[in-house]
């Protein structure tokens, strides 16, 4: 037991015995370990036997959780996904440049290269502050809308590229902290030497800069991933779409549940690495 | 005798702080000048403004007696002629030793790895480095990265060295691995100028030494003379403090 550690020790300790610091903390330890179990266990318990007892419970059952509506619409979910994967693997690339471009438009310092500051600034301002659904709409039916002729008529165009507009804002303002997290003194070491500015940019500054916001990234991409799932408004056939498909095929909303699960498959382990990056990174810092 | 570099009236000011006000300094070729005096005295700023990474306010700066604080002048060709060897090192740590020394001669000067690799094997060999080319930054000691960093500074054949407290960060035992580094450069008879504390270096050293306070020199000569016989109170105050 764990009182065990608070009586006054009288005899000499072994040489390879803990000490009583560690035999004290390693009591407290599975104090605190007992109580979440028993705190954990006792929630979970709450919601398995208290939940069904609802009087819709039933029904919601058969609505949500529904084994064989799931078992004949998950594979078909599974390939709609694909669909979501592939937007995403042709948009992060595109944000990921446009982002650094802007980035670097509001860092630049030249009086000549002024409006360039300025369009990052407007940029930045404009993007992050509109809902992504509504630049989707204003853009994925407002160009078409001017006539074109196929294939420039096509939403995913103009999907990704309201994509590519509010994501970019975001990593630029999030590349644009890691360059001023870079302390003066390497920007004079790199002047001391005669290199340029823009030499002390590219060789010096950036890629410390974004080796430090990796982690930040990483966040804004995962929820990219699911903000694919908008562009269903404009057109493309991406999971959300095709689970409302199925959802009214079998007039059961379970299809849902199977691609909130596909969701989570994906985004639950990106999410968890890219707190262990930040995580190390905070290590390394301090 | 006209000095390798010559200020006259420098003065820098950072908001409401003036920190140097009016400096007189000549340089000659080949000449070891200390600075020395309390931490705030100005001697650091001093050698920011000699190799322009601070504008001055007012005052000129000759180098080979072009003046070189001339408002608007490109300051890139003046640097590299004037290198500089920081107390913090401020290598760059995404780099290894030998990539941090070749890339202003890169980049400024135009040669190739091939072209930099023996002259830079040859400096870090020279400077008990040979080893520890391609080692990053947080693989070497104190004393290391500070040589690495004066290397970084050598390679692009500066006429003119600067050395801000480069031992004051460094554990005792690492102080002299580093002087000894000054004493070769100093053989080899490069012009230097000195901001330090180690005055047992500076006495054995120095062709000149200045005592700033509070933004002036208030007291130069030879070391010899400075040391055994200040003529200023406030220099014998400081030197009493630190010997």
């Amino acid at each position: 037991m764990a009182d065990t550690s608070l009586q006054p020790r009288t005899k000499e300790r072994a040489a390879d015995a803990p000490t009583r610091r560690e035999v004290y903390e390693a009591g407290v330890r599975r104090r605190a370990n007992r109580i979440a179990l028993i705190s954990t266990v006792s929630v979970v318990l709450a919601i398995v036997l208290l939940v069904p007892l609802a009087p819709g419970w039933e029904a919601v059952q058969r609505a949500f959780f529904n084994g064989r509506v799931f078992a004949a619409t998950f594979p078909g979910l599974l390939e709609a996904f694909l669909l979501n994967v592939m937007i995403f693997a042709w948009s992060a690339p595109l944000i990921a440049l446009t982002g650094l471009a802007i980035a670097l438009c509001r860092d630049a310092r030249a009086p000549a290269l002024f409006p360039l500051r300025l369009f990052g600034i407007a940029y930045t301002d404009i993007f992050r502050g509109l809902p992504v659904v509504l630049v989707i709409y204003i853009i994925g039916f407002g160009v078409p809308g001017l006539g074109l002729p196929r294939p420039w008529n096509s939403p995913y165009i103009w999907g990704t590229l309201a994509l590519v507009l509010v994501y970019s804002a975001y990593v630029a303002e999030v590349i644009r902290s890691g360059i001023d997290s870079i302390h003066q003194s390497q920007r004079s070491a790199a002047a001391s030497l005669g290199l340029s500015d823009r030499d002390t940019m590219r060789f010096v500054v950036l890629p410390q800069a974004i080796r430090n916001v990796v982690p930040a990234n990483m966040n804004l991409f995962i929820a990219l991933q699911k903000d694919v799932a908008l562009l269903s408004f404009i057109g493309p056939v991406e999971i959300f779409r095709q689970a409302g498909v199925y959802k009214s095929l079998y007039a059961n909303f379970t299809p849902y549940v199977g691609a909130a699960l596909i969701f989570l498959a994906l985004t639950i382990p990106a999410t968890r690495y890219a707190d262990y990056l930040m995580n190390k990174q905070n290590r390394a810092r301090s | 005798m006209t000095a390798k570099l010559r200020l006259r009236g420098v003065r820098k000011r950072f908001g409401d702080h003036e920190v140097c006000k009016g400096i007189d300094l000549d340089v000659a070729e080949g000449e070891m000048v200390c600075l020395i005096g309390a931490s705030g005295s100005g001697k650091s700023t001093l050698l920011r403004c000699m190799n322009l990474l601070e504008p001055i306010d007012d005052g000129t700066i000759w180098l080979d007696g072009q003046d070189i604080s001339e408002p608007g002048l490109d300051p890139q060709p003046v640097r590299q002629k004037i290198g500089i060897v920081f107390q913090s090192y401020n290598l760059f740590p995404h780099m290894t030793a030998a990539e941090n020394v070749m890339l202003a001669p890169r980049r400024v000067r135009g040669l190739s790895r091939d072209d930099l690799r023996p002259k830079v094997t040859q400096l870090f060999t020279r400077f008990g480095l040979g080893d520890r080319m391609e080692h990053y930054p947080d693989q070497l000691s104190g004393g290391q990265q500070q040589r690495v960093a004066i290397i970084r500074a050598l390679a692009m054949e500066p006429q003119i060295m600067l050395f801000d407290e480069i031992t004051s960060a460094l554990d005792p035992e690492l102080v002299g691995e580093v002087l000894d580094v000054l004493r070769d450069l100093r053989g080899q008879g490069m012009t230097m100028v000195l901001a330090t504390h180690e005055m047992g270096f500076a006495r054995e050293l120095a062709d000149k030494v200045c005592f700033l306070d509070a933004g002036r020199i208030l007291e130069q000569g030879p070391p010899d003379a400075l040391f055994a016989a200040p003529r200023e109170a406030r220099t014998k105050a400081f030197l009493s403090r630190v010997l």
